[in-house]
């Protein structure tokens, strides 16, 4: 059992690959597109909070920096994606990933 | 004290994010997410990052989350409609989910002596450090995510137009 006043860098690590999984699962089984998406930002948070783990343990500063790239990139493409989910609800008036399949065949 | 505000506020994390995959109003998903982000947050102040939780808090809780919701609102989403043609994923979907997170919290465990401990104070950083860094080791990537966010901003303004159009 470890110390009250520090925690294991493993335990964080787990939570990050938790978060991950449960980012999977919302990806994988949800059919909304919306949700689908947030579960995409779920993936990257679990990712970042690994980074920072890291970080802490190396004493450097750069998966800080990493983390910070991410958080731009996510922003980039959330209103790019949100731009492309009111196009697709505009033209097709559904939000349901089975209903978007004009590239299936 | 650190073990104890890390098991709050990763619990919170893990409830919220049940939360998101199991909600079925994606409105309900935005909010847990919105959880999800405040408590990763604080378990970025316990690891020493001051900058990292602040902008945490601004770009992803404040920014991202509020288009999220408004995007939500405009489109007037209604819960989701299952078309039961996923059956394989529900399936196999689950078991295989707990074999990749077993198999991960394993490899993390066998590697546990190697990876010390964390505390609060040990290593701390703020926005000076990380200014530093970007404007001396990073200032290549951070002029070209400059151009990234510009693009983003016209691709955005241009699928706008469309639909107003």
């Amino acid at each position: 059992m470890p110390q009250l006043n520090a925690v294991p860098l493993s335990w964080y690590l787990i939570l990050s690959a938790i978060l991950f999984s449960l980012g999977v699962a919302g990806f994988l089984f949800r059919r909304n597109i919306i949700t689908v998406f947030m579960s995409i930002e779920l993936m990257l948070n679990a990712v970042n909070l690994s980074f920072v783990a890291f970080s802490h343990q190396l004493r450097q500063v750069d998966g800080q920096i990493f983390t910070f790239f991410v958080m731009v990139v996510a922003a980039a493409e959330a209103a790019v994606g949100l731009a492309i989910i009111l196009t697709v609800f505009k033209n097709r008036q559904t939000l349901s990933i089975d209903e978007v399949s004009s590239l299936k065949n | 004290m650190d073990l104890i505000l890390f098991l709050i506020f990763a619990t919170l994390a893990v409830v919220c994010a049940v939360s998101l995959v199991v909600q079925k109003h994606p409105i309900g998903s935005a909010l847990s997410l919105i959880g999800v982000m405040g408590s990763i947050a604080v378990l970025y102040l316990l690891l020493g990052a001051e900058f990292i939780a602040a902008v945490q808090m601004i770009v992803y809780a404040g920014a991202i989350m509020v288009l999220f919701v408004f995007v939500i609102m405009l489109l007037n989403a209604g819960t989701e409609t299952s078309t039961g043609r996923s059956w394989p994923s529900r399936l196999l979907g689950i078991p295989l989910l707990t074999v990749f997170l077993g198999l991960l919290a394993y490899l993390l465990q066998r590697m546990a002596p190697t990876l010390g401990t964390v505390s609060f104070g040990a290593f701390n950083t703020g926005a000076r450090e990380i200014g530093r860094s970007l404007f001396t080791n990073y200032l290549l990537p951070f002029e070209v995510t400059s151009v990234l966010v510009l693009i983003a901003i016209l691709g955005a303004i241009v699928l706008a137009r469309k639909e107003i159009d």
